[in-house]
């Protein structure tokens, strides 16, 4: 579903390779946690393929179920099913969190040629999808992640997910910033979505968000590529003993 | 483009206007630009172009005035020679021949009065229905859905300004019963002639300034209101004026009194027809609000601003103000203005009574060449007086984009509280946005605070709607609206949804 070919990335204004030729398959209906020590390039990545300005891509290819991503705009790529759940939800003061939603919705699904969803249609999914995450409507009503918690925030991206409907979905260090009891919550929102035909890419430092969504493969990302892939097994061992020895290992 | 928007109906009924709706949606997809930029063909007689005490005379002649009417123009006529045009402002524009302007234009059809509105020129009954304003009474304001009970609730009343006349007034018997009189003020000079001179100049003196002052020599039409003592007027009152003619200037005068603790709310909207030679506009409005009574007056203003290279588009000179005059008076002024070349415009309140308050809601958005100049004066005279001030002001393109306000507190205004808001928004780097505050306080018991933010549109916040779907003009429209929330949020439900959708459009091609 996602093909990721030698994907070579620098920053634009400053000229810094930050992705060294990256490759990575993944396939529908499982999910893939990219994992590795603070700037490794795993948050460039998610940032690169929703279409964030600021990054220039030197070499490679993304195709997502054979479209060529890196020509669309982020909101064609949205449109696609392309999610990316930020790790730091901006803030839009005024403007009401459904409306928000439902303004996103329905311009992908104009954009797909798709009736639009009416409003009461829409607030009847809301409220069903926003429970399962213990979203009560007072937050629903309130400016776009204004005001909200670290884990509010969180939740909320995990609820336009769902709303979304994607077929793949991009966490960013979701687990960020939540307790234990948030990081189940956003763990079983996640795990709800997980299905034959949908993919994941997880984006963690943490190996203790992979305990509540269980991951297919596992990469560990180190200084720009991807230098090891395995199984839920390969988390563990990192949590375990750390990116040091890998470093050290790959060094040798 | 596509926006949309909740209905909230879960509990909060101003949730509606958070947001962009459906009919943003539509209406920005159906037209690149300006929308009411077309022309009804129709016949009209002009006055001789020009200024003179003659053509003073003619248009009191033509609004059948008795002589204490065309005395009073012709005195601002003198008045007006003498005066010069202010200077201060942070606009610019060509100078403006006054002698090379017409300042009556009639549509010949309305050479004798219709007796009513089945009798008025079916193109001028076009012409307002597709301005989306209905002149027909079992309608209400286009684009607005709600079911067969709420109509009743929901009705708008409309006077019709075309060029330089008033072509009807809706429900005027329904209101009469009520004791509410609203008719053109040519209609009123002639059937409230008592009224009318105990408060015509009354706020606005005729001298005023440069604009106020030709207003009142050759204002031809506007909207005339009076609420009785202790009557809510039964439904909303509005004036939708339309400028056609070419190369003539409308000067329209409202006068809105609420008597001892009435209240009334009136809306007003504009638009014209998209040329290449600018036009004038110099209205004047003036409000009393006596003792306890309660007056809102709304404003979406949608003058043609002129293309994106600048030509073109209305110079709108206005003189607002309302005077407080009893105590525990309120007057409320909300605006957004979105049209006009250039806008010179400062809706103000005189707060005279004891208790009583003045607020002003603002929204203005430059885009292109625009050019805004506008904000509030409150001049607080009487005790424990209150005033807030929130003001919005967005900029795009080479737009410049000016607040300025006056807060006044004087001897006797004790205890007296003034808050004032006022936020800019920058879309682009080749505009640029101003404030401008003045601040008096002449006793030592009141208190005035003054906010002032500028921002510019967030690029985070943009790429945060775009990486969920929306494109970059629909994103700006949702960031802006947002942003302008706490005025819209104040604004009639019928103005707030058009309101919503000027921000929209105002903005196109002003982002990529």
């Amino acid at each position: 579903m996602l093909k990721i070919k030698n994907l070579k990335v620098e920053l634009t204004a400053k000229g810094k390779s930050i992705l060294k030729g990256v490759d990575l398959s993944v396939e529908a209906g499982s999910v893939h946690a990219i994992m590795g020590p603070n700037g490794s390039g795993k948050s460039t990545l998610s940032y690169v393929l929703s279409g964030r300005e600021g990054y220039t891509v030197t070499d490679g290819s993304v195709t997502l179920d054979g479209t060529d991503l890196l020509d669309l705009e982020p909101e064609e790529r949205a449109a696609l099913g392309l999610f990316l759940a930020f790790q730091y939800p901006t803030e839009i003061p005024g403007v009401g969190n459904m409306t928000f939603l439902r303004t996103a919705l329905n311009a992908q699904r104009k954009a797909r040629g798709e009736p639009e969803m009416s409003s009461g249609e829409f607030l009847k999914e809301v409220r069903e999808k926003s429970r399962t995450l213990q979203i009560d409507s007072e937050m629903l009503k309130r400016s776009v992640n204004v005001g909200f918690s670290g884990g509010e925030k969180k939740r909320n991206e995990i609820l336009q997910m769902i709303m979304l409907e994607p077929k793949l979905c991009v966490l960013d260090e979701t687990d960020s910033g939540l307790d234990v009891d948030a990081m189940k919550l956003v763990a079983k929102g996640v795990n709800e979505l997980r299905h034959s035909g949908r993919g994941f890419l997880v984006i963690t430092h943490y190996q203790r968000l992979l305990d509540h969504i269980q991951p297919d493969v596992v990469h560990i990302m180190v200084n720009g590529r991807i230098v090891k892939s395995g199984t839920a097994e390969l988390a563990l061992e990192v949590e375990k003993n750390g990116y040091a020895d890998m470093m050290v290992e790959l060094a040798e | 483009m596509t926006i949309s928007s909740v209905t909230e109906v879960m509990d909060d009924e101003r949730s509606v206007k958070d947001g962009v709706d459906q009919e943003t949606v539509d209406a920005v997809q159906k037209i690149s630009s300006y929308k009411h930029g077309w022309e009804t063909d129709i016949e009209t007689e002009y006055a001789p172009k020009g200024l003179t005490p003659d053509i003073v005379r003619l248009i009191s002649e033509k609004n059948e005035e008795p002589d204490w009417m065309t005395e009073w123009r012709l005195q601002a006529y003198e008045r007006w020679l003498q005066m010069k045009e202010p200077d201060w402002a942070m606009v610019d524009y060509p100078d403006i021949d006054f002698q090379d302007q017409y300042y009556y234009a009639r549509p010949k059809s309305m050479e004798t009065k219709p007796k009513s509105l089945d009798e008025v020129d079916p193109k001028l009954l076009e012409t307002y229905e597709k301005l989306g304003i209905p002149l027909k009474e079992q309608l209400i304001l286009a684009g607005v859905e709600v079911d067969e009970e709420d109509i009743a609730n929901r009705k708008v009343a409309v006077d019709a300004v075309f060029d330089s006349v008033s072509v009807g007034t809706t429900f005027q018997s329904e209101l009469k019963k009520a004791g509410v009189i609203f008719c053109p003020i040519s209609e009123a000079v002639r059937d409230h002639p008592e009224l009318v001179r105990k408060y015509l100049g009354s706020v606005v003196p005729m001298s005023d300034n440069f604009y106020a002052t030709l207003n009142s020599a050759v204002y031809s039409d506007g909207s005339f209101v009076y609420v009785p003592p202790n009557v809510r007027c039964p439904m909303e009152l509005s004036t939708y004026f339309r400028i056609n003619a070419e190369n003539t200037g409308q000067f329209e005068r409202t006068l809105i009194i609420a008597d001892k603790g009435s209240y009334v709310s009136y809306l007003e909207g504009c638009t014209a027809p998209q040329r290449d030679t600018s036009q004038l506009h110099a209205a004047v409005v003036e409000l009393i609000a006596e003792e306890d009574a309660e007056i809102k007056y709304s404003t979406v203003q949608n003058w043609y601003p002129g293309d994106e290279y600048g030509k073109g588009g209305i110079y709108n000179f206005v003189t607002k103000r309302a005077d407080c005059r009893g105590d525990r008076a309120k007057v409320m002024w909300t605006q957004v203005e979105t049209g006009s070349a250039v806008t010179w415009k400062y809706p103000s309140c005189v707060l005279r009574g004891d208790d009583s308050q003045g607020e002003f809601y603002s929204i203005a958005i430059t885009n292109n060449y625009q050019q805004a100049d506008t904000g509030t004066k409150m001049v607080h005279l009487g005790r424990n007086t209150k005033s807030r001030i929130v003001s919005k002001g967005i900029s795009a393109g080479k737009a410049q984009n000016t607040y300025r306000g006056l807060v006044s507190m004087h001897p006797k205004a004790k205890n007296s509280r003034n808050y004032t808001q006022c936020d800019s928004l920058l879309i682009g780097d080749q505009c640029g946005a101003h404030t401008v505050p003045y601040i008096e306080v002449k006793n030592n018991s009141s208190r005035v605070e003054h906010e002032a933010t500028t921002s510019k549109v967030d690029d985070d916040q943009l790429f945060y709607c775009r990486a969920r779907g929306m494109d970059e003009e629909e994103a700006v429209a949702l960031v802006v609206n947002g942003f302008c929330k706490e005025v819209l949020q104040e604004l009639p439900m019928e103005f707030a949804m058009e309101a919503q959708q000027l921000v929209a459009i105002s903005l196109e091609g002003s982002v990529g």
